[in-house]
């Protein structure tokens, strides 16, 4: 187990900037999640930790001890990858044991540590298979007990999950997180599926195109998002974004209604709205223009636009409603300490 | 999905086929069965009549010690040409497949030698190598090496070694290449992080991996080296010295054409024709089961 501190790394590929400075202090046994849109520079972030790409600026610490200039197999890191990277000609057993082999540890402690990682995992009596001979969850369950064997001081997951359906993917999610936090082995582990972030993570590392918008707990992300990227990318369905001048703590939005918010503020700025927080209120200041709604059973979605403009407008109300009651126009109010006001221009947070 | 075309009468199929069937005919069986006919006989120098000796002429040739010396010559120089060729081609993919920039480049001059003629690069080795006038013996003799392949058996063996080996490293190289490169990048990461170097990789990861394309590199190399060094062979060495390169193609050859043993040359080629078609047909098998791991 080990702490992983990293400072304003910087990565480029030839001339290209991808990475512009992160900083992130990982606690020992932490699971931190990094979580962004595809293409925004996790992986290299990740590998980097790895070792497996080099840090063009900054420092990478791993247990205190300056790692930049190490080999991957000096960092004492295990890695598991999108498409597992098994060893096609070997068992699994052979898989499981193939670091130990390399560090020369003694046969019968190697024998045990692949039998325990088995058990954890379920895969005991596919140890004598070759990858090919597994179904997909099971090639994941080796990557994770190749990475797990080794007792390593970190471990790194690169999407583990998106190559399984999504009913296997919500199993393995739930499993990960049990053996996380049944070995306390500090974790980094990257996906662009909000919803592995929110469940998986002590913390959460968002990034947006090589930055990094907001690092913190989940649920402290979901309700006081550090920027408007990271308010969007996290929570589902999107989080509602509309325009508006501010006065003291009244917002008058584009159609002229006027909501209260939580903060003071002044001139342009920008109003999010969880669709889960708009409360159905004939009174309320907000309209919205019903286009169509989705019943998903423990709630129904409702797309439209907000009366009088074209800025999209999504509400999500509890439990099941039928279509009739969701025609034409309907109100809505939001409650002033569960509206999020962001700087027009720049997109931070603005007040506490 | 295999996609199967099929056909409603034998007319189309079998005119689909008749040109590959007539150029085997002509070119493989009617030869094929000459040599099998001609080494039951031995005809007299001038070719005017032939006694019928069954496998007699098989059974001087095994029990002729320069036909089995030419067996082990051939053994020794096909291992060679196998070895070397394989070998730097095995380097030389390696090394191009941890090259990003100017790979191509690097790449296209690699495929050069493979265009040259074995009887050319034949040519083109005698004159770096010639005993007076070539540049690397000349080299060679400022070191104190005194260079003659045309009196030294093993210089004479190596120099035609390197020379057969030369022309082929190109089409061995594609291949190891590609298989390389099919290896996904993600499994030797994998090993590297659970503590393999380079040598451990390429020992326990790389090179299992790489066994398909080797083992069909081995039979393909091994042909090669049995038939297709003949040009190479004939304009380097002629055999000699005292028979010291002369392999089984090049003994079919020499006593047919040269020593107008007709009888005994045909006999050698039915020999050469079994083991190919023995070579062959062990990579037929092996290629049956296409993924070995
Ligand atoms: N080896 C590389 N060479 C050049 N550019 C790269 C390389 N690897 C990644 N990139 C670029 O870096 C950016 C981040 O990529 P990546 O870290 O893979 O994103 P993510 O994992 O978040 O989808 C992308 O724009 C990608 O094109
Ligand atoms: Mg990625």
């Amino acid at each position: 187990m080990a702490t992983v501190t990293l400072t304003n790394i910087r990565k480029s590929f030839g001339p290209n900037e991808v990475i512009h400075g992160v900083d992130l202090d990982v606690a020992n046994g932490e699971f931190i999640v990094i979580v962004g849109p595809s293409g925004c520079g996790k992986s290299t972030l990740l590998r980097m930790v790895a070792g497996l790409e080099t840090v063009t600026t900054g420092e990478l610490r791993i247990g205190g001890e300056r790692v930049n200039e190490k080999e991957p197999m000096d960092r004492n890191i295990a890695m598991v990858f999108q498409n597992y990277a098994l060893y096609p000609h070997m068992s699994v057993f052979d898989n499981m044991a193939y670091g130990l082999r390399i560090a020369k540890t003694p046969k019968a402690e190697i024998a045990e540590r692949v039998a325990n990682a088995a058990k954890l995992l379920q895969l005991e009596t596919f140890l004598a298979r070759k990858p090919r001979e597994l179904s997909g969850g099971q090639r994941q369950r080796v990557a994770m007990g190749r990475a797990i064997v080794r007792e390593p001081d970190v471990f790194l997951f690169d999407e583990p999950l998106s190559n399984l359906d999504a009913k296997l993917r919500v199993q393995m999610r739930l499993e990960i997180k049990a053996l996380q936090r049944k070995l306390g082995v500090t974790s980094l582990y990257v996906t662009h599926d909000q919803v592995e972030a929110m469940t998986l993570a002590d913390r959460m590392v968002v990034m947006n195109a090589g930055d990094v918008e907001q690092i913190g707990a989940p649920l402290e992300v979901y309700e006081r998002p550090a920027s408007l990227f990271a308010a969007q990318f996290i929570g589902s369905p999107s989080m509602n974004v509309l325009r508006g001048t501010a006065a003291g703590a009244l917002v008058t939005l584009a159609n002229g209604a006027v909501i209260e918010a939580a903060v003071d503020a002044k001139g342009p700025v920008i109003v999010g709205i969880r669709p889960e927080h708009l409360a159905p209120d004939p009174q309320g200041p907000i309209a919205l223009d019903t286009t169509m709604s989705e019943p998903l059973g423990w709630n129904t979605l409702v797309h439209g636009t907000m009366g009088g403009t074209d800025s999209e407008l999504v509400a999500s109300l509890a439990g099941v409603h039928r279509e009739s009651e969701l025609q034409g126009t309907m109100r809505f109010s939001v409650a002033a300490s569960l509206t999020h006001l962001f700087d027009a221009a720049s997109g931070r947070r603005l007040g506490g | 999905m295999e996609k199967r075309v099929t056909f409603k009468g034998w007319l189309l199929p079998l005119l689909l086929v008749a040109p590959q069937l007539a150029v085997t005919a002509v070119f493989f069986f009617y030869p094929a069965g000459q040599a099998v006919w001609q080494s039951l006989f031995i005809p007299d120098p001038f070719g005017l009549r032939s006694q019928f000796v069954g496998l007699g002429n098989f059974e001087f040739l095994l029990g002729d010690s320069y036909y089995r010396a030419s067996f082990v010559t051939t053994a020794v120089f096909s291992s060679l040409v196998t070895l070397v060729s394989m070998g730097a081609a095995l380097c030389l993919a390696v090394l191009a497949d941890r090259l990003i920039k100017g790979a191509s480049t690097y790449r296209t001059l690699l495929i050069w030698p493979y265009a040259v003629a074995p009887a050319v690069a034949g040519v083109l080795w005698l004159f770096m190598f010639n005993t007076r006038v070539g540049v690397i013996s000349w080299y060679l003799g400022l070191l104190g090496y005194d260079w003659n392949h045309v009196l030294n058996e093993g210089e004479a063996m190596g120099l035609v070694v390197v020379a057969s080996a030369w022309g082929r490293v190109s089409y061995n190289f594609l291949f190891f290449l590609a298989g390389l490169q099919s290896i996904p990048r993600s499994v030797i990461e994998a090993a590297a992080i659970d503590g393999a170097r380079f040598w451990t990789r390429f020992r326990t990861i790389v090179f299992p991996l790489l066994s398909p394309t080797t083992f069909f590199l081995l039979v393909v190399n091994i042909v090669y080296a049995f038939f297709e060094t003949f040009g190479v062979i004939h304009t380097i060495t002629s055999g000699g010295p005292q028979q010291a390169t002369t392999i089984l193609v090049y003994k079919v050859f020499a006593d047919g054409f040269v020593g107008q043993d007709l009888g005994s040359s045909a006999a050698q080629s039915v020999i050469l024709l079994i083991v190919v078609g023995t070579l062959t047909i062990i990579q037929f098998k092996y290629i049956e089961r296409k993924v070995h791991y």
